[in-house]
């Protein structure tokens, strides 16, 4: 075993013991050395990484390691391993780096918590797990991963557990996410009837030898084998990255700690069902319809999510809401085949979706815990630094271009507009009006935040003050990183080298060739510009309302009642958290309470009862032991035996 | 050392349930030191099962034959394979984790003890018995002590329980007498030997109609103890009577003889009958889970929660065992050692808040987290071992079975895998009504963590809990050739019925 492999191994490993030593004996330490003991086990899980993508870069093949056979019977056989190809190394480098950034951002941000301990346990404990998840060789590791950073991602939602609402917050999360992990299950399943083994490796070479099985059609739906199998999958994914139907966990995961929210529901966690289809993608491209459905869904998430940003006052709940609408703009490009150009936006949007939790982490630190937006304002003089790489954050996200968002949206909406069929009308239209939205709400968020004047009590005003060095020194550096990682894939188009796609090309499938269709560059450059342009009207538009004329909005309500109701729908999410409770969860519960009744307390336990007092009837007349029960039962035993024995006698003697 | 072991592991407790009554009864502290000696004695003595286990064969191993009834042709046979060598361990680990928990017994603490050691004995004895007549004695005999732990150590509706649990197993096992008599003339080897009884039919097979009721009546005694739904009503009233211990026996071992007696006995003696009524016993299965699932949720008692948590549990192990594929049952028999050991500490949890608060409503408690964080952690980390998170023993075993179920057909795999989604909810859901928000009791404001004896009882079911997770091929490689034997014999039934019922 090499170097780099050891490396490899010590990555999550590095995780795993900060998160024991926090674990068991945090709760002795002093509250900095919590801090310190977590953020360092993180910088040298990234330092590690490091190394393994160099050794990476150097040799360009992938760097192994393998642990122990974890699962061996049948024709299962799962060992533990490790791998980090083209792909993997992306997003090791994205989790270690922007985690150990979190890390210390923490420090200061839990400095007066009362249980540091745990709370850095539990971060590490999630990077271990999101590493398994990115670095597995095999689909039943990237399940302990994806089961574990569901689980890290409960138990970090209800941190404050003595919230009820929080606590429910991170139930919510983790049940919703098993749903979409029962989908996830069934499509493993589905691979190992087909395949015979979980291994990524082996599923991507035996594709060609298992062809018809997988184009064949499977029983009862009208589906080829290939489209269940990652149908199944892709409901996993809905789970995990908060898609329709099962994004309804996300805004409401807002309830932890805002630098939580930064690591695991922006930057890390929510993308692992995008990799996922990353690493499987030479099995989507055999899947059309599944890819249909998956740009689908992305695009109407893209665009509904962003909707419900426009309208919330919660700093916290807006940036939910754009992360759900930017997952949705990465499953676009997955649904297109532009695998690339979705794992290049899960890449950019780490660090400009950290940045900007970050930042509303820092305000929200600064008002002493207030969230809304409306009792904010005017915080861009005692918040410099904060405000400045904000700012910088949004313009990333809006897609202004130099800013690395503009390269990463604007490769997944060409994808959409250049889609095969005439679906792609629908996805470009639909993946345009996000990203207009996007920026809408964005600049509305900076408008009502750090522009115009205070609105809070003027007591939290006064108090509100810049962020200690280890907060923002992580903000610097995510700004720097949201000003020049798009730099890494300028396309062709600009006469950049789109070094990024290329790294990518070897790992993910190629696009299926659609009927010699090849858009000119000059549509591409028409969509290009009319997204910028659209993109500074809407950002504009933003400033000029919520810094100038912050009465607008309302007073424009006033004048149109149904316009008024449409907003409060918006605002109040469309009712679909209720419309799921009266739906689902209520229905189960009803169900479950008559069941018991009627089934088993009426029917089966009455039937048993009445046989119950018969027998006692029965016995009553046999009693004669003291102790009623057992003499009922030795009696039964002893007439039983006596019979058998005689049985046997006779028996016996009939055949002597 | 060389000694007959599993005859030392029956006879030990009866032995030291013999010295416990030498003690005077109100010598409460030297009694229950007592059973915690003989309880760990014989779980030292049980470890040659573990070492000395030859993996790979598919075998009984440590066989002991001797003559008992001549005349009759009943033998006293005992040995092990992978199916049950698991399981006398998991019963000699649990034993001591019982009188453990059993600490503050202060009503006849010499009889409860003494019954403790007799019901191992006898569990031991079932595990390990291979004449179907022994089988039987063992059987009933199990059934005495765990009535009385019910019937007098137990809540205050303990009679109705107890009888309830007596009607429902004794309604089960009389007719497996008869078939077990039955099937002694009609195979016409003179003997009670399940292995000679059954080598017997394949030669003269019985004609299909008495084959499937012997079956069904091997299946009605053991359906009952699984429980199967729905004959799974007395178990969560035999739960919430009995004492803590009980209850950790009652859901650790006892349910385990169930699904054993269909592996060891039902489906080798009866391979055609059992692939004839295997889809409906794996309809019954599956309705257990998405039942039992469902009754957790309208549950207030953490005990009767738990108890339902266990008919779903069951029912993935049935599941995994009629699909008669390597990893399902395989993993069939890793997920009852794992049942064992979840539930087991489950309902350990739920003894350690009794003896605190003396209830065990779901309303009584809340933010019981701030005042006890370690059983938090504790509690926590068990729910996640019963909710099958991979890493823990239950993801092994629920994996293997729904994956092995899934190469066998496809919808009842599918359906039973709802039952993880419901898991989570129910698990859940009562781990945050008793840890989590503000503590709404002033009664709970001043509990104590757990101390030194509950930690003792809980930390090796824990260190199972990740053993059996990560490190599962330990396990797996001893069950393993047992499993493919068996599968060898269903799969030709099989293909028999599969046979005949093609044409048509």
């Amino acid at each position: 075993m090499n170097d780099a492999s050891r490396c490899l191994e010590l990555v999550p490993l590095l995780c795993l013991a900060g998160f024991l030593a926090n674990g068991l004996f945090g709760r002795r330490w002093s509250r900095d050395t919590a801090g310190v003991v977590g953020t360092a086990a993180s910088v040298a899980s990234f330092l590690c990484a490091v190394v393994v993508a160099r050794e990476l870069l150097r040799t360009d093949l992938p760097v192994r390691a393998d642990l122990w056979s974890w699962i061996d019977i049948g024709e299962l056989n799962v060992r533990f391993g490790f791998v980090a190809d083209r792909l993997s190394v992306v997003m090791l480098l994205v989790v270690t780096g922007v985690g150990s950034l979190i890390h210390l951002y923490s420090v200061g941000y839990m400095s007066h918590d009362s249980s540091p301990a745990r709370y850095f346990a539990y971060l590490n404990l999630f990077m271990f797990s999101m590493l398994v998840l990115v670095l597995a060789d095999n689909l039943l590791v990237m399940f302990v991963g994806w089961e574990g950073v569901g689980l890290c991602s409960y138990l970090l939602i209800g941190f404050w557990f003595e919230d009820p609402e929080k606590a429910s917050a991170g139930k919510k999360a983790f049940i919703v996410n098993r749903i979409g992990d029962f989908g996830f299950l069934l499509g493993l399943f589905g691979i190992f009837i087909v395949f015979h083994s979980l291994d990524f490796d082996t599923i991507n070479n035996m594709i060609p030898a298992v062809q018809d099985r997988l184009t064949g059609n499977i029983p009862v739906f009208p589906f080829t084998m290939v489209t269940a199998i990652t149908l199944c999958l892709f409901v996993g994914a809905t789970g995990k990255s908060a898609q329709i139907p099962l994004y309804v966990w996300l805004p409401d995961a807002m309830a932890g700690p805002t630098p939580v929210s930064a690591l695991i529901h922006a930057a890390t966690m929510v993308t692992a069902g995008v990799y996922m289809i990353a690493r499987l993608s030479h099995l989507f491209v055999l899947a059309p319809a599944t890819l249909a459905v998956v740009a689908g869904v992305g695009a109407a998430t893209a665009v509904f999510a962003a909707l419900m940003g426009l309208a919330q006052n919660d700093i916290k709940k807006v940036l939910a809401y754009s992360t759900v609408s930017q997952l949705g703009l990465m499953f676009v490009a997955m649904g297109t085949a532009a695998f690339s150009a979705g794992i290049f936006h899960l890449f950019t949007h780490a660090f400009f979706k950290a940045l900007l939790f970050l930042g509303a982490g820092s305000v929200i630190h600064a008002m002493s815990g207030e969230q809304d937006m409306r009792r904010m304002g005017g915080l861009r003089g005692r918040m410099p630094a904060t405000f400045g790489t904000m700012f910088i954050g949004a313009l990333a996200i809006a897609g202004i271009p130099p800013f690395a968002g503009f390269f990463s949206k604007d490769e997944i909406i060409w994808s959409a507009w250049n889609a095969p069929g005439p679906q792609r009308i629908v996805l470009g239209v639909l993946a345009s009006l996000a990203s207009v939205m996007t920026a809408f709400y964005m600049f509305r968020l900076i408008a009502m935040t750090f522009l115009g004047s205070g609105r809070g009590s003027a007591e939290a005003h006064s108090h509100a003050h810049e962020s200690p060095w280890t907060m923002t020194l992580p903000l610097a550096v995510l700004a720097t990183l949201s000003c020049v990682a798009g730099f890494l894939n300028v396309p062709e188009l600009l006469h950049g080298g789109a070094r990024f796609s290329k790294f990518l090309e070897p790992v993910l499938a190629a696009a299926p060739a659609h009927a010699g269709e090849h858009a000119s560059h000059g549509a591409e450059a028409g969509v290009m510009v009319l997204s910028t342009i659209l993109a500074f009207a809407a950002g504009g538009a933003a400033l000029w309302i919520y810094v100038k004329h912050p009465g607008l909005p309302a007073a424009f309500f006033r004048r149109s009642p149904a316009l008024a109701g449409l907003h409060a729908i918006v605002r109040d999410k469309f009712y679909i958290d209720e419309f799921y409770d009266r739906a689902v969860v209520r229905p189960i519960r009803t169900t479950a309470l008559l069941l018991w009744i009627f089934v088993d307390v009426l029917v089966i336990d009455m039937t048993v009862n009445v046989a119950a007092l018969v027998a006692e009837l029965l016995s009553e007349s046999l009693r004669r032991l003291q102790d009623g029960l057992i003499g009922t039962y030795a009696v039964w035993f002893l007439a039983g035996s006596m019979l058998v024995l005689g049985y046997f006698l006779w028996q016996l003697g009939g055949a002597g | 050392m060389n000694y007959p072991v599993l005859t030392t592991l029956i006879l030990a407790p009866l032995a030291g349930a013999a010295l416990l009554a030498f003690l005077p009864r109100e010598n409460r502290k030297e009694l229950r030191l007592g059973a915690l000696f003989v309880t760990v004695f014989v779980f030292l003595l049980s470890i040659p099962l573990w070492t000395r286990f030859r993996t790979g064969s598919a075998e009984m191993q440590f066989v002991e034959s001797r003559a008992w009834i001549p005349a009759l042709g009943v033998t006293y046979k005992l040995g092990v394979d992978g199916i049950s060598v698991l399981l006398v361990l998991l019963t000699t680990l649990l034993m001591p984790v019982c009188v453990l928990a059993s600490w503050n017994i202060t009503d006849r603490a010499r009889e409860y003890f003494a019954s403790f050691l007799v019901l191992e004995s006898a569990m031991i004895g079932a595990f390990s018995a291979l004449d179907l007549l022994l089988f039987y004695v063992f059987w009933e005999a199990m059934l005495i002590p765990m009535l009385l732990l019910i019937g007098v150590w137990g809540g205050p509706r303990r009679v109705y329980a107890a009888l309830k649990f007596f009607l429902y197993t004794v309604v089960g096992s009389l007719p497996m007498f008869i078939a077990i008599l039955y099937l002694y003339f009609a195979a016409g080897v003179n003997s009670f030997d399940a292995e000679k009884i059954s080598a017997a039919l394949q030669t003269s097979p019985l004609e299909s109609g008495p084959a499937r009721l012997c079956f069904l009546a091997f299946a009605l005694a053991f359906a009952v103890k699984v429980p199967l739904f729905p004959l799974h009503t007395w178990l969560p009233d035999a739960h919430v009577e009995a004492p803590t211990a009980g209850s950790v026996i009652l859901a650790g071992v006892l349910l385990k003889m169930g699904t054993y007696g269909f592996l060891r006995f039902a489906v080798p003696l009866f391979p055609d009958a059992a692939a004839h009524y295997l889809p409906w016993i794996v309809a019954l299965a599956v309705i257990g889970i998405i039942y039992g699932s469902l009754m957790c949720l309208a549950q207030e008692d953490m005990k009767k929660l738990i108890a339902y948590s266990s008919v779903a549990h069951l029912g993935f192990v049935v599941l995994g065992m009629f699909s008669f594929t390597e990893m399902g049952v395989s993993g069939a028999v890793l997920q009852m050692v794992n049942h064992g050991v979840s539930t087991g500490a489950l309902f350990l949890c739920v003894g350690v808040l009794y003896e605190r608060r003396h209830t065990r409503l779901l309303d009584d408690f809340g933010g019981i987290a701030k005042i006890m964080p370690g059983f938090a952690v504790v509690l926590v980390l068990v729910t996640l071992s019963s909710i099958g998170l991979p890493g823990t023993n239950g993801f092994v075993g629920e994996f293997l079975i729904l994956l092995g179920s899934f190469e066998a057909s496809k919808w009842p795999a599918i359906l039973a895998a709802t039952g993880v989604v419901l898991g989570a909810a129910y698990m859940l859901w009562m781990v945050q009504k008793v840890l989590f928000g503000k503590i709404l009791h002033e009664e709970n404001e001043h509990l104590g963590d757990m101390h030194g004896r509950e930690w003792a009882a809980l930390v090796p079911l824990l260190f199972l809990v990740f053993a059996i997770g990560l490190f599962p091929n330990a396990f797996l490689s001893r069950v393993a050739p047992s499993v493919r034997k068996l599968n060898s014999q269903v799969h030709e039934a099989l293909l028999k019925s599969r046979a005949v019922e093609e044409p048509r």
